[in-house]
């Protein structure tokens, strides 16, 4: 058995198509959601815990890449560089998950790693570039 | 007889540790309580702040003489360009010039990491810059090229001098087309995705003297952590815009021109920044001390984010074909609520003005103030008012 933590992303065309069920029922993956951000008829990310054998695994990551969705593994992480960040909440309208967010009445941004799915829109949207990738 | 003070009086105030001073923020619900005319009895500074993106900026810097001597005709500081139309070693160094090797908007849209207001931050956080610099050579200074690393510390003269900087009040930003475009006012999804405004309201320095009644040429503001001064009106300074019945005028108006020494500054409040798709600028802190003179003077500082009102702006298309007109107003008390309703649609908003830094800047220039380290100057002359008559001209296209 082995033990993955995986991104999906799933283009529009195919996002309510029912992947998980397949990847349980006929691929014998173990699913642990960890997050997920989907939206009908639009694209969609999913992050993922996989536990199930070295086999079973390529062949759910054959069956979900011939169905147009691509998989990324998940060695990257986001962080914010709370000091290079300005306050200035241009990112909370970008984070699709509510990670970044502004604190009202204090209008003060936070971030919440939790609700982090990596899709990385912040990384350019943050003037300051106080959000950054790390590996 | 109504309350009148002078700014001199203030000062002597100020210099016997009596004023009172309070931010913007702490006088509204003062004035709520005691009305205009107790609560002007009661203050006697309000200070205001704005941490916000203001392009027209930039600093002088008077590099030293090589020896032999050097006219620099060419100059590049970590390879950003700067302007060199001036005397033998002194050059300006412009907020949003980024370097000629960067692709811009190639590959749409660029990122633009670096640039003119990110050498200026380097310099202030005590980063050492690689200096470039070439000349044609002449008989009084015949030497032509020159290389080497720069600190603050190294340059003569170092001060900022931003041409238009604290508009009072601006657009809030939005974009009707169905594809995301990429401004100086942030990212802008298509269909209403976002709406982005650009003002601290209720803390935002000029907001909250609209008529310029206190602050003119001269006026001693708080600026990037130091000291800094109104050095003229800013450029596109507008006053004649119309004014709500409060007092605050409904859309972009006046701007100032300040100057400051860079070396007293700190990297915290002058910081480069970049704009997806559009390029560099300069993020900005300015606080400005407002002498309540009197109760007129201490109700426009005392107006409230439901008070200010600012235009919504198209910028898909309304903003970049210069089409008059907008869609509509909306209060910052809204804007700060997170979404605002358009056209039918709720449309979640951004800032791209610093609230929290603005209100650290006010709570700053009021504990200055308060430790009687900063006083009050006199505005040598007042700037151009809602009565100038100025009006900012479109740029007419003629041929010969
Ligand atoms: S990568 Fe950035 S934008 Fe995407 S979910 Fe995480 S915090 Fe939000
Ligand atoms: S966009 Fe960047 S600087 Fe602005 S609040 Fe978000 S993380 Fe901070």
């Amino acid at each position: 058995m082995m033990q993955k933590k995986i991104v999906l992303f799933f283009p529009s065309t195919v996002v309510e198509q029912p992947f998980i069920y397949h990847l349980i029922k006929d691929y014998r993956w173990m699913v642990n959601l960890l997050k997920a951000a989907i939206n009908p008829r639009k694209e969609g990310r999913m992050v993922l815990e996989v536990t199930c054998t070295e086999e079973d695994y390529q062949r759910g990551v054959e069956y979900l890449q011939s169905s147009g969705v691509s998989i990324t593994h998940l060695e990257q992480e986001i962080v914010w560089v709370e000091e290079r960040c300005t306050q200035c909440g241009a990112c909370a309208v970008i984070c699709p998950t509510k990670a970044l967010a502004v604190e009202r009445p204090s209008m003060r941004i936070t971030f919440d790693d939790s609700k982090c799915i990596v899709c990385e829109h912040c990384l350019k949207a943050c003037p300051a570039r106080a959000v950054e990738a790390r590996f | 007889m109504g309350v009148r003070k002078t700014i001199k009086e203030i000062n002597v105030k100020i210099q016997q540790g009596k004023a009172v001073v309070v931010t913007a923020e702490e006088l509204i619900p003062l004035a709520a309580a005691e009305g205009a005319e107790e609560a002007a009895r009661q203050v006697d500074v309000v200070t205001t702040g704005t941490f916000g993106p203001m392009c027209s900026s930039g600093a002088f810097f008077n590099l030293g003489h090589t020896t032999p001597r050097m006219r620099f005709s060419r100059v590049y500081l970590n390879g950003v360009n700067a302007y060199t139309g001036i005397a033998a070693v002194d050059v300006f160094l412009g907020a949003t010039e980024i370097p000629e090797t960067d692709p811009a908007n190639k590959n749409f849209p660029g990122e633009f990491n670096y640039g003119g207001a990110h050498v200026i931050e380097d310099l202030l956080g005590g980063k050492e810059v690689y200096l470039e610099a070439t000349s044609y050579g002449t008989d009084c200074y015949p030497r032509k090229k020159v290389e080497s690393w720069i600190t603050l510390d190294d340059i003569n003269e170092a001060y900022l001098f931003n041409p238009r900087n604290c508009y009072q009040n601006y657009n809030v930003a939005v974009n009707l087309s169905n594809k995301a475009i990429y401004t100086y006012m942030g990212i802008l999804k298509g269909d209403l995705g976002n709406a982005n405004y650009c003002s601290a309201g209720q803390l935002s320095p000029l907001l909250k003297d609209p008529y310029f009644k206190t602050v003119g040429i001269g006026t001693r503001v708080f600026l990037g952590g130091g000291t800094g001064y109104v050095a003229w009106h800013g450029t596109q300074h507008n006053p004649c815009v119309q004014h709500s019945d409060l007092g605050a005028p409904r859309t972009p108006a006046g701007t100032l021109a300040l100057i400051g020494d860079l070396k007293q500054m700190e990297a915290r409040w002058i910081r480069g920044i970049s704009y997806l798709g559009y390029g560099v600028s300069m993020q900005v802190g300015v606080g400005v001390p407002i002498p309540i003179l009197d109760a007129e003077v201490l109700a426009w500082a005392a107006l409230r984010d439901e008070d200010l009102t600012a235009p919504i702006v198209d910028y898909s298309e309304g903003y970049p074909q210069g089409i008059p007109g907008n869609l509509g107003e909306v209060s910052y008390a809204d804007l700060k609520s997170g979404e605002i309703e358009i056209q039918g649609k709720r449309v979640p908003t951004a800032s791209l003005s610093s609230y929290p830094r603005a209100r650290e800047i006010a709570e700053t220039l009021k504990g200055w103030i308060l430790a009687g380290d900063f006083l009050l100057t006199e505005p040598v002359q007042p700037l151009p008012g809602a009565d100038s008559g100025i009006k900012s001209k479109p740029l007419k296209i003629k041929g010969k």
